[in-house]
């Protein structure tokens, strides 16, 4: 019920009798009810622990309400906690200000228990639909997808950034496929999938795209990273260190072992939410990015397993060794490319 | 003040009731606690002529008075509050003296109807 669930709620006011009566009236409703005397007070408090809903109060001596809501508003860890102003009638003009600032509601003191009720419970239970969204969109978005939107708000449209694109399959997937039960099949992908997400997150990167045995990943963006070339091909040997630890268990099993193919280019890319406003998703387009895909399709013709593009070796530090490959023209590009290949044994 | 209206007794009832009796002795306790600082502070704060401490102090007075019932003594702390908003406190000074004397007024009717 809306007006049923009880919160964990602060109280925000300089005098001791509102306080008291708030607190108490919120007691009543069967709230559990902490109290803070001024804003800088109820800060500390806020960032220590959770609280559902702050009740405040405008005019305080340290620090007043005002104050607190511009704090509170541009603190991502804050800012989803509603606050509703208490405030005398005569006020009105301080109200408005409030709610532009981002407050969500206002209540006039001295406080009507039944209106105060009302509004708290409303309250709550948008707070309680807030967090419910932002719970399904961390599970199915990627943690820096749903930070991106959660700072800057959901909107279609892209910009260019300075990224780098990853690519990776399974090599004779669909053989592998044929070899075994759907389950196992499924089991597989899902056990792939587990490895390559952890990999190329452990290095800050984000898988944006999964088609069958094969996937996409960014890195560098929507949150900027100065070394994302550095941390794809970190993320590279991770993933093939992975597979190789895989293949350990399933040769064990007496299961045919799984290979896999990257490519890795760096530069400009396009990246936004591309689709409609009902559902989209976080993409990235642009020649690098195709690239990528070419490098990645290219591993079965030179044979080894990841492929990079020169911009993505020239951003190296030294710590990774490379080998020239020499140029190639790929499919699709009209001029010869320089591609580098990553030996898998980094240590020699 | 007017004995009749120092303290509206449908407000002080309806608080009573919704708080419980044993709450509205702590309530008002905090209020004798409260007041005579915040009433000291307005003092000072004329006397230096900080606008924001005056109105702050008599937007503090207002709002707990009004609450329990104490509607003209509230009213006139409400004056005194928008004389500090305006910052003109020239006048202030008689009317902050009524404030003071009003105050032992409300204190005692209070404690009657808690004690009574």
């Amino acid at each position: 019920m809306a007006n049923g669930s009880p919160g964990r709620l602060l109280v925000v006011d300089d005098n001791k009798v509102n306080r008291l009566l708030l607190g108490r009236s919120l007691e009543q409703q069967g709230h559990s009810v902490e109290m803070a005397e001024n804003g800088r007070q109820a800060l500390e408090m806020m960032h220590a622990k959770p609280f559902d809903l702050v009740l405040l109060d405008i005019e305080m001596p340290e620090m007043n309400g005002y104050e607190v809501l511009e704090k509170v508003t541009s603190d991502l860890q804050l800012r989803d906690i509603p606050i509703i102003i208490t405030s005398a009638l005569e006020e009105l003009n301080s109200v408005v200000k409030c709610i532009e600032m981002g407050a969500e509601d206002y209540l006039t003191k001295p406080v009507n228990p039944v209106l105060l009720k009302a509004r708290i419970g409303a309250s709550l239970e948008k707070k309680r639909l807030r967090d419910q969204q932002r719970e399904l969109i961390r599970k199915f978005a990627t943690s820096e997808v749903a930070t991106d939107l959660e700072t800057s708000g959901f909107s279609l449209g892209g910009k260019f950034v300075e990224a780098t694109a990853m690519f990776s399959d399974i090599r004779s997937f669909t053989t592998i496929a044929e070899s075994q039960t759907p389950a196992e099949t499924i089991e597989l992908l899902n056990t792939y999938y587990t490895l390559m997400f952890e990999a190329i997150s452990d290095q800050g990167g984000v898988v944006n795209q999964m088609v069958g045995d094969g996937l996409m990943a960014i890195f560098g963006a929507p949150l900027v990273q100065a070394d994302h070339c550095e941390r794809a091909v970190k993320a590279s040997l991770d993933m093939i260190g992975m597979i190789q630890l895989l293949n350990v268990d399933r040769k064990a099993q007496g299961k045919a072992e799984i290979r896999i193919g990257i490519g890795i280019a760096s530069g400009q890319v396009i990246a936004g939410y591309t689709g409609t406003t009902r559902r989209a998703t976080y993409t990235c387009v642009g020649d690098t990015v195709n690239l990528a895909a070419r490098l990645e399709s290219h591993t079965k013709v030179v044979g080894k397993p990841i492929l990079i593009d020169g911009a993505t070796q020239s951003s190296l530090s030294g710590g990774i060794k490379v080998e020239a490959e020499g140029p190639f023209q790929l499919k699709g590009k009209t001029i010869e490319v320089q591609v580098f290949s990553v030996p898998l044994d980094q240590k020699k | 003040m007017n004995p009749q209206t120092v303290i509206d007794l449908p407000t002080f009832e309806a608080l009573k009731d919704a708080m419980g009796a044993d709450f509205i002795n702590e309530l008002v306790q905090a209020y004798f606690d409260e007041t005579p600082q915040l009433l000291t502070k307005l003092q000072q704060a004329l006397e230096s002529k900080d606008f924001d401490t005056f109105r702050q102090a008599a937007h503090s007075i207002k709002s707990t008075s009004n609450s329990f019932g104490a509607l003209e003594f509230g009213g006139l702390a409400k004056e005194l509050e928008m004389m500090g908003r305006e910052a003109r406190l020239d006048d202030a000074s008689g009317k902050v003296k009524l404030l003071v004397a009003n105050y032992e007024i409300v204190h005692k009717n209070l404690e009657e109807l808690c004690h009574g």
